[in-house]
């Protein structure tokens, strides 16, 4: 069942079309990463999501009925990339306002930032106030008061940055766990290896437009260029064949490329009827850094403005 | 509970619970009735060192006696000195344990000149103004006797009156005082302009904090900007009357406290009495004041505050939204909405003292300056018709404003980066949906 669904979603501003008819669907309990460049028209994209904008065309569909951003509002949690929470504000009453804002009663707010400061060893933070935190410790914060009020779709812009491993993989072991219980998150961000560890789905845009759309597994596939790495202790020097190209020489090892119409195992009997020892081989798929690289490449560094008629 | 609810609760008591706030809101009166009580207490003791002037009087002016009034300058003390010359006793003065040296050469009563006070340092001006005090009497009272008449019998014939104004417009027997109407004005309209400016820019700092710090975005995703805003200009509203609730009952309190407190005020108001003119000013003002219609002034006081406030309160709101870091766009924004504030008080302080003229009037129906104009007039007795049309257009004006804002404040809150011009800001308050 899809949690979410954007048809043909809209928005221009004065001087560029942020985003220009863009439409995805996410699946329930899934992880969904929204990728892209500095200025790809995802802020906008997770605004009208979130009922910050409304779209100037399209439709947005949430559990299966028109988003309403009044009321649905309640069942989303967003965190936004610059974090925001009052610095003068004690951090217990912080939690239990921003969680009473999204219609939680005082009791409920109250039972649910305890088990939250809990689990995240905050008990001690009660009293004191924002100023007094860390960028980490104020970023678990800003974790907690997004996720306190058991939203069904949870937004996280760039939730790692400024953390250390250790309270990254708190995070994002609470990532999981909420999505096995039946929360969908969309996640956006920069960092490729985050992406690849955590998402199901992706998609990239660029430009306002969705240039790529599919599971990790599947997007791989697809951008894979037949690459294989092959080990062993001694290579043969010369390499005359047409059946691949070399890629790649390294010592023990060799990346190929194969030709057109080549099966991998035509490569492996090609080395054993040279008498290789092989110890290992095996598909090299292209990282999501190189196709994110390779798509977005070309395109001009910074969006340029643009008059919209 | 409602969300807006909530953002006024936050509002509100984060700012009341701050230390801060207790200490203005009661320690600021306190300061500045303190002040007052502090400078009539001195006016009434009068200066405690006492002077010592010696006289060398050539002319024979004072017959060897000073006539004084004793009520006023009674320390000042003179002895005269004989068989000197002024040169030589110059030099002595101060060792013999004066302050100051009196010289009066012979003169011609026509024409009195060349008197002159030596002293070790300049004299106050009103131990100097006592001095030419006695002097003159001296001289009148020759210039009296050389006419041939008694100076007794002209302090008979000589006549000091106080002014007593009575409205007849007003209710008989409410005797209207002048004095007491127009500093109550003055203190309203003046309290008006402060609350109005000082509450105007916590609005404006609140929601720039809310803009850079990010959190607007976290919380416009649970509620709509215009509930965010309004919520923030009636938190921040409820703590100006909560101050204004504060006052009225210290000084409700204060009344019955100073007696008890300072016992000897009341005697020192009773040693004064002895002495008409000055005392009757203050009793008259005091009487005059209870004679104004107080509950009147109050729920006026209370409307325009809230109409004024709320109609700037918006505007301030909308500046707030559109500046991010920089304190300085702020400050060139915030220049046209107290353009307006000041021309109030300008046209205020005109319309105490003449209540009716066009301009007063002009000022107190129109909307952006009837907050102040109006409380700077509420003594006096207005036509029904102009009440009831200031507070319409107040009331018309700030809906207007608030609709307007709020649409430039929605877009404002989550623009980083430049600063909108004043067109793009219009175009935007006139934008549909």
């Amino acid at each position: 069942m899809n949690i979410l669904e954007l048809h043909n979603l809209k928005k221009y501003f004065a001087t560029q079309k942020a985003v220009d008819d863009i439409s995805f669907s996410i699946k329930q309990g899934s992880i969904f990463g929204l990728l892209g460049p500095n200025g790809a028209g995802k802020t906008t994209l997770i605004r009208m999501i979130t009922g910050i904008f409304y779209p100037d065309s399209g439709n947005i569909i949430l559990n299966g009925k028109k988003f309403d951003a009044l009321n649905d509002s309640l069942h989303i949690g967003y965190m936004p990339e610059e974090r925001g929470l009052y610095k003068k504000m004690k951090i217990g009453e912080q939690a239990l306002y921003l969680a009473q804002l999204k219609g939680m009663s005082r009791s409920d707010a109250m039972s649910n930032i305890k088990e939250w400061f809990v689990k995240f060893g905050m008990e001690t933070w009660w009293n004191k106030k924002v100023e007094d935190l860390s960028k980490g410790m104020s970023q678990k914060l800003q974790f907690v008061t997004t996720v306190l009020h058991q939203p069904k779709l949870i937004i996280l812009d760039e939730p790692f940055s400024g953390l250390d491993p250790v309270n990254a993989n708190l995070i994002k072991d609470e990532i999981f766990n909420l999505a096995k219980k039946g929360s969908t998150i969309i996640f956006s961000t920069h960092r490729m290896e985050q992406v690849e560890e955590i998402c199901d789905h992706i998609i990239l845009v660029n430009k306002g437009n969705k240039i790529l759309d599919g599971t990790v597994t599947n997007v791989k596939q697809e951008f894979k260029e037949n690459v294989y790495r092959i080990g062993a202790r001694i290579l043969p020097e010369q390499l005359m064949t047409h059946i691949f190209e070399v890629v790649k020489l390294e010592p023990e090892q060799l990346l190929l490329k194969l030709t057109h119409d080549t099966q991998p195992n035509d490569v492996l009997k090609y080395f054993i009827n040279q008498g290789v020892n092989i110890h290992s081989f095996n598909e090299v798929l292209p990282s999501l850094n190189d196709i994110f690289i390779r798509l977005v490449e070309g395109t001009a560094k910074a969006r340029q403005f643009q008059s919209i008629n | 509970m409602s969300k807006v609810g909530l953002i006024i609760g936050r509002e509100y008591f984060s700012r009341v619970k701050k230390k801060s706030f207790l200490v203005t809101t009661i320690l600021v009166p306190l300061v500045i009735i303190g002040f007052y009580a502090a400078i009539i207490a001195i006016t009434v003791k009068g200066s405690s060192d006492k002077q010592s002037v010696a006289i060398l009087d050539e002319a024979n002016l004072f017959n060897g006696k000073v006539e004084m009034d004793t009520t006023k300058d009674k320390n000042i003390d003179f002895r005269f000195v004989q068989n000197v010359s002024e040169s030589a006793y110059v030099k002595k003065y101060k060792d013999a344990g004066y302050n100051a040296f009196l010289y009066i050469p012979p003169f011609n009563i026509d024409s009195p000149s060349n008197f002159k006070l030596h002293t070790q340092a300049a004299t106050s001006l009103s131990t100097n103004a006592a001095i030419e005090d006695v002097i003159n009497k001296a001289i009148e009272n020759k210039r009296l006797v050389s006419q041939g008449i008694d100076p007794k019998k002209y302090k008979q014939i000589a006549s000091d009156i106080s002014l007593k104004n009575i409205d007849d417009t007003k209710k008989e027997g409410a005797a209207n005082s002048v004095m007491a109407a127009y500093v109550v004005s003055f203190a309203c309209g003046i309290l008006i302009y402060m609350m109005m400016i000082i509450y105007g820019t916590q609005v404006m700092r609140g929601v720039t904090e809310e803009k850079t710090n990010r959190i607007a975005e976290v919380i416009v995703s649970s509620v709509k900007p215009f509930q965010l805003m309004m919520g923030k200009i009636i938190g921040i509203g409820a703590v100006g009357l909560t101050q204004f609730a504060i006052w009225i009952i210290l000084l409700s309190l204060m009344q019955f406290a100073i007696p008890l407190i300072f016992p000897e005020m009341l005697h020192q108001a009773a040693s004064v009495a002895a002495n008409p003119g000055a005392t009757s000013k203050a009793a008259e003002f005091f009487s005059g004041v209870a004679t104004l219609p107080l509950f009147k002034i109050a729920v006026s006081f209370i409307f325009y505050f809230l109409g004024g406030y709320l109609t700037y309160a918006s505007l301030f709101a909308a500046i707030g939204s559109v500046v991010s870091e920089d304190q300085q766009e702020a400050q060139q924004l915030v220049f046209p909405i107290l353009m307006p504030i000041i021309l109030g008080f300008v046209i205020m302080t005109k319309a105490v003292n003449d209540p009716n003229s066009s301009l007063a009037v002009f000022g107190s129906l129109f909307p952006l300056t009837s907050p102040i104009v109006m409380m700077g007039r509420i003594t006096y007795d207005i036509p029904a018709w102009q009440l009831v049309t200031s507070g319409v257009l107040l009331v018309g004006c700030f809906l207007l404003f608030t609709w307007l804002t709020g649409k430039i404040y929605r877009i404002g809150i989550l623009m980083y980066g430049k600063k909108p011009s004043w067109k793009e800001m219009i175009k935007w308050g006139f934008r549909k949906g």
